[in-house]
C-alpha cells in the first residue's frame, strides 16, 4: 500500500539520509583538501564572508591595545625615541660600512665573475591574528592578492626569519611559521659553515635533523639560511642551538634549537619578494629539462625543499 | 514547541531572526582572540546543538555544514574538519531532541555533554588521519565547561520566548 504522508506533514529527506549526504560531503572535502590541494578557490570565496568577522572580532582586542599605548606616559615615549634615535647613531656607522663593503664585495664578484647576491626587497606587513587551530602555527598577516603577495615567500622580522607565506587571500595571506611542524628551512651553521635543514617541533621549537653523532655542532651555534632551496633568501639568522643529546642507539644528534625572530610574538613583519629563478648554464638546463619533461629548473629545486603542504 | 518536564509554561514560537543573530554571536565569539586560551568552549558548537535540541525543524544539519565551512576557512584548517564535527553534532541534537527536552536542565546538560565531546573528538581523528600528536587534555575542556554553561544559556537564549503575550509597558521583560 502506499504509505505516503499528506502533504503538509513534509519534512523534507528523511534526518540519516541528510546525515549521511553532509558526512559523505564533508569526508570528501577533507580528503581533496588534504590530498590534492584543489580547493583555494572555494577558500578564497568563503574568505570574503569570514575575513570581515574576524576583523570585526579582533576589534575588542586592537581597542584595549591601543587604549594601553594612549595612555602609555609621555616619558616613557620619549624615552623610547631617545633610545631608538641613539641606536640609530650606533648603527649608523655599521651600516654605512657594510653599503660600502657590499658595493665593493659586488665589484668584486664581477670581477671574478661570479654571480652577483640578489637584493633583499620586501613589504612591511602587520600580523593580525593566529590561526585558532592548536596544531598549527600559522598566522594571518593584512597583505594579500591585492598587494601581490604569493605564496611561497619568506617572511622575516627585525631578528630573522619567521615563517613562509603558504596560502594568500585577496586581501589577507597566512604565514606558516618556522615552529609549525610541517615547515622546513635549509640552513648553515655559521661556525663551521655546514649545511643542514632545521624542522619546526610544533611546541615553539625547532630540530636540526640528520646530524651525525660526530658533527661539530655546540650550545648557542647560529643557524642562518643556506639558500639552497631558492626560497629563503641566504645569511638571515634563523635559530641557535639550545640543546644537543648524543643517544648512541640513534643514528643521529639530536639537536633543539630555539628561533632568533619573534616568531611567538605579535609585531610587524615583513614579506620579502620571491626570489628570482636561477638561471643553470645551459648545458644543465638541458640535462634537467631531459631529466623530467616540463618540470623547470626552477620547480624542480623548489620541490626538494618541499613547499609547506597545507 | 515542546514542554519539559519541570515547566508547564508554554513559550512563545521562536523568531527566525534571533536564531541567526545567536548563531552569528557564537561565530563572533568563536572568532575572538581568546579562543586561543585552553579551555574556552566552542561556542558555536554549543549553539548549534541547542537550537538543533530546541528547534530541529528550524537549524539543521545544513546550517550546521555551512557555519563549519566559515570555521574551517577562518581557522586555516582542513576544509570540512569543522563542517564534519557540527553535522555529526547538529544530527545527535535533533535525534535526542524529545528526550532531552524530558529532562530538567541539569540533566540536559549531562546529556549534551557527549554531543560536545563528539564535536572536538571528531576534529582530533581529522588531524591523526594527516599526522599529529595528541594536543593535550586542555584541548577536553571545553565541552566541560560548555557542558556547565548549558542551563545559562538556555535561559539567555529562550529569554525572548517568555515575553507575555499581553505587553505590558511598565515591565522590562
Amino acid at each position: 500500500m502506499d504509505q505516503q504522508p499528506p502533504p503538509f506533514f513534509k519534512r523534507g529527506p528523511a534526518p540519516l539520509a541528510l546525515l549521511s549526504f553532509y558526512v559523505a560531503l564533508s569526508v570528501a572535502l577533507l580528503i581533496v583538501d588534504a590530498r590534492l590541494q584543489t580547493l583555494e578557490v572555494l577558500r578564497q570565496g568563503l574568505s570574503m564572508f569570514t575575513h570581515p568577522v574576524q576583523g570585526l572580532a579582533q576589534l575588542p582586542a586592537q581597542f584595549l591595545d591601543t587604549a594601553g599605548s594612549y595612555f602609555a606616559s609621555a616619558a616613557r615615549l620619549q624615552e623610547e625615541s631617545a633610545q631608538l634615535q641613539r641606536s640609530r647613531l650606533e648603527s649608523a656607522a655599521t651600516l654605512q660600512r657594510s653599503q660600502h663593503i657590499e658595493a665593493e664585495n659586488e665589484r668584486l664578484r664581477k670581477l671574478l665573475g661570479v654571480k652577483e647576491r640578489q637584493q633583499v626587497s620586501g613589504q612591511v606587513a602587520q600580523i593580525l591574528y593566529s590561526a585558532r587551530d592548536p596544531y598549527a602555527r600559522r598566522v594571518i598577516v593584512d597583505k594579500g592578492q591585492q598587494d601581490r603577495v604569493i605564496a611561497g615567500q619568506p617572511v622575516i622580522d627585525d631578528l630573522g626569519i619567521v615563517g613562509q607565506v603558504t596560502r594568500v587571500f585577496p586581501f589577507l595571506a597566512e604565514v606558516t611559521l618556522i615552529t609549525d611542524k610541517e615547515q622546513a628551512v635549509p640552513v648553515q651553521v655559521v661556525r663551521t659553515g655546514m649545511r643542514s635543514v632545521v624542522f619546526g617541533l610544533g611546541n615553539g621549537e625547532l630540530e636540526l635533523r640528520f646530524v651525525p653523532l660526530n658533527a661539530d655542532i655546540q650550545n648557542g651555534d647560529l643557524l642562518v639560511t643556506s639558500g639552497l632551496d631558492g626560497i629563503f633568501p641566504p645569511g638571515f639568522p634563523v635559530a641557535r642551538v639550545v640543546r644537543i643529546e648524543s643517544d648512541t642507539t640513534y643514528t643521529f644528534a639530536q639537536i633543539r634549537c630555539s628561533p632568533v625572530a619573534a616568531v611567538e610574538h605579535f609585531s610587524e613583519v615583513m614579506v620579502l619578494d620571491p626570489r628570482p629563478p636561477v638561471v643553470l648554464p645551459e648545458e644543465l638546463a638541458e640535462e634537467v629539462a631531459g631529466q623530467d619533461g616540463k618540470a623547470s629548473p626552477k620547480s624542480s629545486r623548489a620541490k626538494k625543499k618541499r613547499p609547506k603542504k597545507d | 514547541m515542546q514542554t519539559s518536564y519541570s515547566s508547564s509554561r508554554i513559550l512563545l514560537p521562536v523568531r527566525p531572526w534571533f536564531i541567526g543573530f545567536s548563531l552569528s554571536l557564537a561565530l563572533l565569539l568563536n572568532f575572538l582572540p581568546t579562543s586561543v586560551w585552553p579551555g574556552v568552549p566552542d561556542w558555536l558548537a554549543l549553539v548549534i546543538v541547542f537550537w538543533s535540541v530546541r528547534e530541529p525543524r528550524l537549524v539543521g544539519m545544513g546550517l550546521a555544514f555551512l557555519l563549519g565551512l566559515a570555521m574551517d576557512v577562518a581557522d586555516a584548517s582542513l576544509l570540512g574538519q569543522h563542517a564534519l564535527a557540527y553535522v555529526l553534532a547538529a544530527y545527535g541534537g535533533s535525534a535526542l531532541s524529545r528526550r532531552i527536552l524530558w529532562f530538567p536542565l541539569g540533566q540536559q546538560a549531562l546529556q549534551v555533554f557527549p554531543l560536545l565531546l563528539l564535536v572536538q573528538l571528531v576534529q582530533f581523528m581529522v588531524w591523526a588521519m594527516v599526522g599529529a600528536d595528541l594536543p593535550g587534555m586542555a584541548y577536553f575542556l571545553g565541552p566541560f565547561l560548555a557542558t556547565f554553561l548549558w542551563p545559562l544559556l538556555t535561559l539567555i537564549l529562550l529569554l525572548p520566548q517568555h515575553q507575555p503575550v499581553d505587553r505590558d509597558d511598565n515591565r522590562p521583560l
